[in-house]
């Protein structure tokens, strides 16, 4: 669009355009001159694309990679966050637990979507797929540890009898002094 | 689940992290709560009616009260608690303006201040002997002169000034057993006869100088015969009494001293007399009232001293004192029933056949016989006299009777409950609708509306009250049905009169009251006395159509082997459904925790043989009963023996007439007590319908003690013999308190302790695993409270999460006490500043809510404290942990935080008893404390977790909601009139005019686009200039398509009009990358 504004401004009449993209000679009116081949020219073509395909499979690659590698600065600060949350149950503590639940899990639903630019048949993703779940594994853990010593998790037998009713009695007494 | 219960647990500590207090404020006082003021049974009365003013009457009572109440309204002007052991024996008024009480056997004198009861003197008496008591006020001493009050009190008559108290005089008697019956005082005012007994057999007289007690004369006479009871005096110098058979009249005369009997045999007087006769108790002048078995025979005596028979009454009849209307007038009340109403008669004393008052006053069935009359006169507008009879009932009430109506009623009867049951409200019925009750809409939200100024600060002094009296007449809470809490119920209370009240919980009207007939006085049961009142039937599964009744056991006398009385009451009618007498006698009831087809609960009544008798009396309950019959135990404890002893039950007993609803009883085990050096002073258990949640206690770290839960535990404490009495009466050195837990199923002992040097008395309440108890310590002079709590060991090794989590424990399995599970017990003592009255602890529905003790201190106040203040595992220095547990640092004695006292600034007059009862909703429980006054309230020891405050106004929210939807609503409309407005006042008008020209352009789908614009735009305009869209004019196209760059499309729009300049094929792919235009290819401009 920006050639359109180009050309509306400077008001050109007319324009001839050189560069012919077309390949069949068929559909020209003028022959090739000799010596020119075009097969060689689409041949070194190929070998162009090949190398530009080749390149770009390098870079999704390695693009992916930094992806998968991406949840362990998160992971790193969301340690840091923890520690400076302490342990206490409060709405900063709380709130930065469930984040740290919460993110891992999201990230985890969206491995397909986050991999998806650079799948390629060239491109192994699944190295880089199984390192990115690892790591958003390993901040889900994080995670629940954050929960565990919070207290928040049933891990202790006093979760588990707290509300144990007292066992019933096989025998029954009454009595006492007696009565005036 | 559990984590819920974890957090949920972790909110609460947010919220307990400072100690909570009940602190009430000021306009919160009543409420939830209400407090009721009695007097008890009244004794003596004394009218206070000679000045113009107030007119009051003064009376003393059985419950040890001294009051003063209004005669207009029957309220209390001021009132003194003696103690419970400083039994009033007389009143009387000295000088006009001192009340003067005899109490304590006659040993102390003390003078009160009429107006406001402030005491003015007091004045001990000490004599040789324990007799009967005697106050006399001379007449003269009546007005405004120093004068002598006549004591005769342990054996010796003083004389006690009434201005400052002090002793003037006092004769010993030569005989130590004489019992003064009367003190007479000379017309001249110097010399005073007092004549009485000694013995049985020999009257007395003496002959006193009134000055300085001066022994005159002395003379006495023996009587074969003997005398017996009761006294008439008919002259200054002439008694009445009866023989020792009680068949004969006796009438003394000791004119000047000389003494002289003349007797007259009651066969005589009345005909038909037979068995024994009573003579009323009377001071009238030449008449006296017999009581024989048939009628009441009224006698007339001349001053000759003939007996001659006035008149017969066949009714129960009263009579009052003499009252003396005028200088020679005397006039008495005669009060009779007949015919379902009472009789009222004022006559004078001499002239039989003159009635001064004739009525005839209707009165409640419930109220029984009248058992005192006292009256009074005034003088009418017509300068005749007018008479007021105070009358005290059968039910201990008291009402004022004047002019054939009752004026005002009392029910003091209430001052002396014996138990307390509780029962539901019926549910609310269909066609009963609550909006009935409910103040229409209009008051509700007017009502509300003031509350929501009185929130916000915005309300008057006028509003403020009306919002006070607005809630404090809630007809919420006087409602007669359930309610969705539980806070409204009916408190069945039993007085020692034998009437049952049921109260309301929500204000305390009574509603409805019932004397039951098996606890009066028959010919068959003469001395029957309520011994309490127990829950009978509770609908609440099945048997839904049955109404709650309760169970009242009683006996006939006082010994524990008087034969029982049964009455079963229906607590939504207050009928009587059935009363029977058994045939044994009752010294345990026994609740089983078993119920029959129609929620009857069952009792094991044990007798004084040690029989144990099962009710209901049906086959089924047999057959229920038979089926636990091995699981059952009782245990008897013996103090004055020091035995407590364990019980099993055979199948049948041991009697000669078959009856399968009773079961014989054989000794388990038995625990005795060293008489030398233990005495049982105190036993308690755990109540048996306490609901515990959990067996469970997390201590810090998530650690957790099992607590060792049973109900049949008994705490005994123990005393050394010496120590028993009084606090002082024992050394330290001698006296030792020794504390049991008892299990009474096996009678082993789960915890002994010793205190050394420390005595009673130990009032203890025993809850869950924990009993806290107080007593007296000598050593270190101070009153101390210890708690004990049990845990079981055996179980402590349950500490594997996963076998928790699969289940695989027996944690909940039945536990039999013959295991003998292994406990420990932990204990800390901590001294405490009150002596106290009573002891309860918070009781709530689930159990969940944390408990509160409730301490009647002895000044009759109840304070309430956490059961965090009573926690063995206080330490100095707690550790974090333990602080976040809630654990408070140990100190030696236990805080009184005057906020926590639930009374506030009330007192529950001689308070002796207090019950709690568990409200449905789980954070409250109801306390009603029961003493000579009532007072009740609702209480929620953890705060109400669980509910909005009563206070909280839903109007306000209500409110609040409504306008931010307004708000809401009325900001979006602005914001988007706002938005187009900015719009169109960027944007110049709409001056498409040249648009005309698209026409004649091709209609391509870029060229639509701008037409869709235009029309939209011109949609938005407002065509007001009734042009039509062909002749809007305006400047340039470009301008038009500026003018629109506001809108989403702008930059699309841009592109298209330049594609109409320049139509060409790079632009028109530009277009389609947008995916704006369709991609087939529909440009005219486009040739192939």
């Amino acid at each position: 669009m920006d050639k359109g504004k180009a050309v509306m401004g400077s008001g050109r009449r007319w324009a001839v355009d050189f560069t012919d993209n077309s390949t069949t000679p068929s559909s020209r009116d003028i022959p090739d001159p000799p010596g020119f081949y075009r097969a060689s020219q689409e041949q070194d073509d190929s070998a162009v694309t090949k190398q530009k395909k080749d390149a770009e499979a390098n870079w999704k690659s390695q693009k992916a990679w930094e992806v998968a590698q991406a949840p362990f600065k998160n992971l790193l600060m969301m340690g840091f966050m923890m520690w400076m949350a302490g342990n206490t149950v409060h709405l900063f503590s709380i709130g930065i637990t469930f984040s740290a639940l919460w993110q891992p899990i999201g990230a985890l639903q969206g491995v397909g979507k986050v991999f998806e630019p650079y799948k390629d048949s060239k491109v192994d993703l699944l190295a880089p797929k199984l390192v990115f779940i690892a790591l958003n594994l390993g901040g889900l853990a994080l995670g629940i540890w954050k929960l565990n010593t919070l207290g928040l998790l049933p891990t202790h037998v006093s979760d588990w009898v707290s509300s144990l009713p007292p066992a019933k009695e096989v025998e029954y007494s009454g009595g006492g002094m007696p009565l005036r | 689940m559990a984590m819920a219960i974890r957090s949920f647990l972790i909110c609460l500590f947010i919220l307990s992290l400072t100690v909570p207090t009940f602190s009430l404020h000021e306009d919160q006082v009543g409420l939830m709560d209400w407090h009721q003021k009695y007097i008890g049974k009244v004794k003596h009365a004394v009218f206070q009616t000679q000045k113009t003013g107030r007119k009051r009457v003064l009376v003393s009572t059985e419950e040890n009260v001294i009051a003063s109440l209004d005669l207009r309204h029957g309220e209390i002007f001021w009132r003194h608690v003696l103690g419970a052991n400083d039994a009033i024996d007389g009143i009387d008024t000295a000088m006009t303006k001192y009340a003067i009480t005899l109490s304590s056997g006659g040993s102390i004198l003390r003078a009160w201040n009429l107006p406001d009861g402030q005491m003015v003197w007091e004045c001990f008496l000490q004599g040789p002997s324990d007799s009967k008591s005697l106050l006399f006020v001379p007449t003269s001493s009546k007005v405004d002169k120093d004068n002598t009050i006549l004591v005769f009190g342990k054996g010796s008559l003083h004389a006690v000034s009434s201005i400052h108290g002090e002793i003037v005089w006092k004769i010993d008697f030569p005989s130590e057993s004489f019992e003064v019956q009367e003190v007479i005082q000379h017309h001249d005012g110097n010399t005073i006869y007092v004549v009485g007994f000694v013995g049985s057999s020999q009257f007395d007289v003496y002959q006193i100088n009134a000055k300085n007690g001066e022994l005159l004369k002395h003379n006495s006479a023996a009587i074969d015969g003997g005398f017996s009871g009761e006294v008439s005096l008919v002259s200054t110098a002439k008694l009445v009494v009866l023989d020792a058979a009680r068949s004969t009249l006796l009438t003394i005369s000791f004119q000047r001293g000389e003494i002289s009997f003349q007797k007259t045999y009651i066969s005589d007087l009345v005909e038909d007399f037979s068995g024994m006769a009573v003579i009323l108790p009377s001071k009238l002048t030449g008449l006296f009232a017999v009581k024989t078995s048939t009628a009441t025979a009224f006698i007339s005596v001349s001053s000759e001293g003939k007996l001659e028979v006035v008149d017969k009454i066949m009714h129960p009849t009263f009579i009052s004192n003499a009252l003396s209307i005028s200088e020679d007038q005397q006039a008495f009340a005669l009060v009779w029933h007949g015919d379902n109403d009472i009789h009222l008669n004022v006559k004078q004393v001499h002239d039989w056949n003159s009635d001064l008052l004739k009525e005839r006053i209707k009165l409640d069935q419930q109220r029984g016989l009248v058992h005192k009359v006292f009256i009074n006169n005034y003088v009418r507008t017509d300068k005749s006299h007018g008479f007021r009879a105070l009358i005290v009932m059968e039910d201990h009430s008291l009402l004022l009777l004047q002019q054939g109506k009752v004026v005002w009623s009392r029910e003091d009867g209430l001052a002396s409950i014996i138990g307390v049951a509780t029962s539901e409200l019926p549910v609310e019925k269909e066609g009963v609708s609550v909006a009935k009750v409910e103040l229409n809409l209009f008051e509700w939200l007017k009502g509300h509306m003031l509350k929501v100024k009185g929130s916000l600060m915005l309300a008057s002094a006028e509003d403020v009250a009306a919002i006070q009296g607005m809630r404090l007449k809630s007809s919420e809470k006087s409602k007669m049905i359930r309610d969705h809490n539980g806070f409204r119920k009916l408190l069945i209370v039993l007085t020692k009169s034998g009437k049952l009240f049921a109260l309301h919980t929500g204000d305390g009207q009574i509603v409805w009251s019932l004397l039951l007939n098996s606890l009066r006085q028959t010919e068959a049961c003469e001395n029957p006395t309520g011994i309490n009142v127990f829950q009978w039937q509770v609908p609440h599964h099945h048997a839904m159509d049955e109404n709650p009744s309760v169970l009242v056991v009683g006996r006939c006398g006082t010994g524990t082997d008087a034969l029982g009385i049964f009455s079963y009451i229906d607590t939504y009618t207050g009928k009587e459904l059935k009363s029977f007498g058994l045939d044994h006698s009752v010294a345990q009831v026994i609740p089983l925790p078993l119920t029959d087809s129609t929620e009857q609960l069952l009792h094991l009544l044990i007798d004084a043989n040690g029989q144990a008798h099962l009710y209901p009396r049906a086959p089924e309950a047999v057959s229920i009963f038979q089926r636990e019959l091995s699981n059952i135990y009782w245990y008897s404890v013996e103090a004055d023996k020091g035995l407590i002893k364990g019980h099993g039950l055979k199948s049948n007993c041991a009697g000669e007439v078959a009856d399968n609803y009773c079961f014989g009883t054989r000794e388990v085990w038995s625990i005795v007590f060293p008489s030398e050096s233990e005495k049982i002073i105190s036993t308690v258990t755990r109540k048996s319908n306490e609901v515990v949640h959990t067996q469970a206690k997390v201590i810090a770290d998530q650690d957790v003690m099992y607590k060792y839960i049973s109900k049949n535990l008994l705490f005994v404490a123990t005393v050394s013999p010496k120590a028993s009495g009084d606090i002082g009466s024992a050394t330290p050195g001698e006296s030792q308190l020794v504390v049991y837990v008892i299990d009474t199923v096996t009678g082993r002992i789960l915890h002994r302790m010793t205190h050394h040097g420390s005595q009673g008395p130990v009032h203890a309440v025993f809850s869950e695993n924990w009993i806290v108890y107080h007593y007296f310590n000598l050593r270190a002079h101070r009153y101390e409270m210890t708690v004990i709590e049990i845990y079981d060991q055996s179980r402590a090794d349950n500490k594997d999460v996963l076998k928790l989590v699969l289940g695989k424990h027996n944690l909940s399995s039945p536990v039999s006490s013959y295991s003998r599970p292994e406990v420990t017990t932990k204990s800390q003592s901590y001294y405490f500043t009150h002596s106290i009255k009573a002891i309860a602890v918070t009781s709530t529905a689930k159990g969940i809510t944390s408990r509160h003790l409730l301490i009647g201190t002895i000044g009759d106040q109840v304070l309430a404290m956490d059961k965090r203040f009573f926690d063995p595992r206080r330490s100095v220095n707690p550790t974090q942990s333990e602080k976040e547990e809630g654990i408070l640092p140990l100190t030696d004695s236990l805080p009184i935080i005057p906020q926590s006292y639930v009374t506030h600034s009330l007192k529950v007059e001689g308070l002796r008893g207090i019950v709690t009862v568990p409200a449905k909703l789980e954070s409250n429980t109801l306390v009603f404390t029961y003493g000579v006054d009532l007072f009740f309230t609702r209480l929620a020891p953890s705060r109400t977790y669980d509910s909005l405050t009563e206070d909280f106004s839903y109007a306000l929210l209500l409110i609040t909601i409504v306008a931010l939807v307004v708000a809401i609503f009325v900001t979006w409309v602005l914001s988007e009139k706002k938005d187009l407005s900015d719009k169109w006042s960027k944007a110049s008008p709409p001056k498409v005019c040249k648009i005309y020209l698209l026409p004649r352009m091709k209609m391509t789908d870029t060229v639509t686009v701008i037409w869709l614009i235009f029309l939209e735009s011109l949609s938005h305009s407002s065509p007001s200039q009734g042009q039509s869209r062909e002749h809007l004019c305006a400047a340039s196209l470009p301008e038009a398509i500026s003018s629109m760059t506001l809108f989403p499309l702008s930059p699309i729009i841009e592109n298209s009009l330049t594609t109409t300049s320049m139509p060409q094929k790079k632009h028109r792919r530009s277009l389609a990358q947008h995916n704006f235009l369709p991609e087939e290819n529909t440009n005219p401009w486009v040739s192939p």
